[in-house]
């Protein structure tokens, strides 16, 4: 039991840390870009993937272990143990995003408006954010556990939003700096997030 | 790289209009999807740590954006605006499992090191972004254009981050290597910092500084 709780952990602290989203993968790095002009929408787009990433990998990965992997479907009859959906991976985990969007934001603009007011607009971007589709792709290639997806999905969300709200601090402080003309906007983030990245590659060292 | 682009021009010059013929050359340079319109940077960065991948990344791009763009281009319609993301994806999705399994029939091992980043291709933003740019309002024909155009473009600014990071990072070109011995018995090193992640952004951000300075368009703050 300890066991599997230090290595939840692990995973928890490798997945924000180590195996960052944004500064080992580059994922979700359009709205990263588009949305980290002001921190305050940065930290709302933050909390909204978190909170989708924490829903969808586990969704995924029963879809995935359940319904789509070689005699999952044994339990309907003995000749469909041969069946391997695999192949239908990507167009299942986009139809389960694309539609847990949908549902997260009805289920919030009926129960919580004021959280909609500053979530809502971001849900339908979130559906074509890499980082969702990248976060089930990874369980899916890294064979993770129900338990392992779950915690994978929350920390590579937690994750996210720090380099979303720290770039988005960032940005807000460098308007009042010379950068050079043809840099100005795009290239910079570029580069300040490559500088962020090289600090966050400090924590390679971490072993846990 | 340029010899392949200007060779695609002109086997169509005679076949295409002006109007078509801007639609391919535009995206090259004046509209590039990566560095003026900022789309398609997340699957952009990750695979150019060589050339190999990334061409390959660059042409299943090209084809997926070129057919979706067409197929949607013929539906746009009959596609109710308020479910269009979910009938795009779909369309997108289809059209990368089958650009995935080609991949994995063909070239294994290059799939293999591309892992995730294929079926990434369905969220790239410049498939969705030309699809509801330009393909919700425009005939099939052109929108095709549009997206070999996108996707030439989007190959063009790869393969050259590709170029730089290879080159500077494990002193090959597609696996052969050219910097001779002899350079590294006299000390050269191997720039490290090419193969890490931070060493694509730095490229990138070199690359879009040098085309901003030729063309003088600048953005605020």
């Amino acid at each position: 039991m300890l066991f599997l709780a230090t290595d939840l952990i692990s995973i928890f602290v490798k997945s924000i840390f180590v195996d960052n989203m944004i500064f080992a993968y580059f994922l979700g790095m359009c709205s990263y870009l588009a949305v980290s002009k002001d921190v305050k929408t940065a930290l709302g787009l933050g909390v909204a993937v978190i909170f989708v990433l924490g829903i969808t990998v586990p969704i995924n990965w029963l879809l995935l272990n359940e319904v789509l992997k070689e005699g999952a479907l044994a339990w309907i009859s003995p000749s469909f143990a041969k069946v391997d959906l695999t192949f239908l991976a990507f167009i299942m985990f986009i139809a389960t995003i694309a539609s847990m969007t949908q549902l997260v934001e009805m289920v919030i603009e009926k129960f919580s408006p004021a959280l909609y007011g500053t979530l809502g607009i971001f849900l339908p971007l979130i559906a074509v954010n890499c980082s969702i589709l990248g976060g089930s792709l990874f369980m899916q290639e890294r064979d993770y556990t129900l338990a392992e997806a779950s915690v994978f999905g929350l920390g590579s969300g937690v994750g996210w939003m720090i380099a979303i709200v720290a770039i988005a601090a960032i940005r807000m402080k460098i308007r009042y700096s010379d950068v050079p003309k043809p840099l100005r906007g795009l290239g910079i983030t570029f580069i300040i997030t490559g500088l962020m990245g090289l600090a966050f590659m400090s924590f390679l060292g971490i072993n846990l | 790289m340029s010899a392949v682009e200007t060779k695609v021009q002109e086997e169509k010059k005679p076949l295409l209009s002006k109007k078509d013929r801007k639609l391919i050359t535009d995206p090259l340079s004046d509209n590039n999807p990566i560095t003026i319109q900022v789309l398609g940077i997340c699957s952009a960065l990750a695979v150019t740590t060589q050339l190999k991948p990334t061409m390959v990344m660059a042409i299943s791009v090209t084809v997926v954006v070129m057919f979706s763009n067409l197929i949607i281009s013929w539906m746009r319609n009959l596609i109710p605006g308020r479910i269009r993301i979910i009938v795009q994806l779909t369309v997108v999705s289809v059209l990368v499992i089958l650009v995935d399994q080609v991949l994995k029939a063909f070239v294994y091992d290059v799939s293999k090191q591309l892992s995730v980043f294929v079926g990434l291709i369905i969220t790239n933003c410049i498939v969705m972004g030309r699809l509801e740019a330009f393909a919700m309002g425009n005939k099939p024909v052109p929108s095709i254009l549009d997206g070999l155009g996108n996707g030439l473009g989007y190959g063009a600014v790869i393969m050259s981050v590709a170029f730089f990071r290879e080159l500077s990072g494990s002193g090959k070109i597609f696996g052969f290597q050219v910097i001779p011995d002899f350079v590294y018995e006299m000390g050269y090193v191997n720039n490290g910092l090419m193969m890490i992640p931070a060493g694509a952004l730095f490229t990138i951000a070199v690359i879009i500084w040098i085309q901003r300075s030729i063309t003088k368009k600048f953005e605020e703050a």
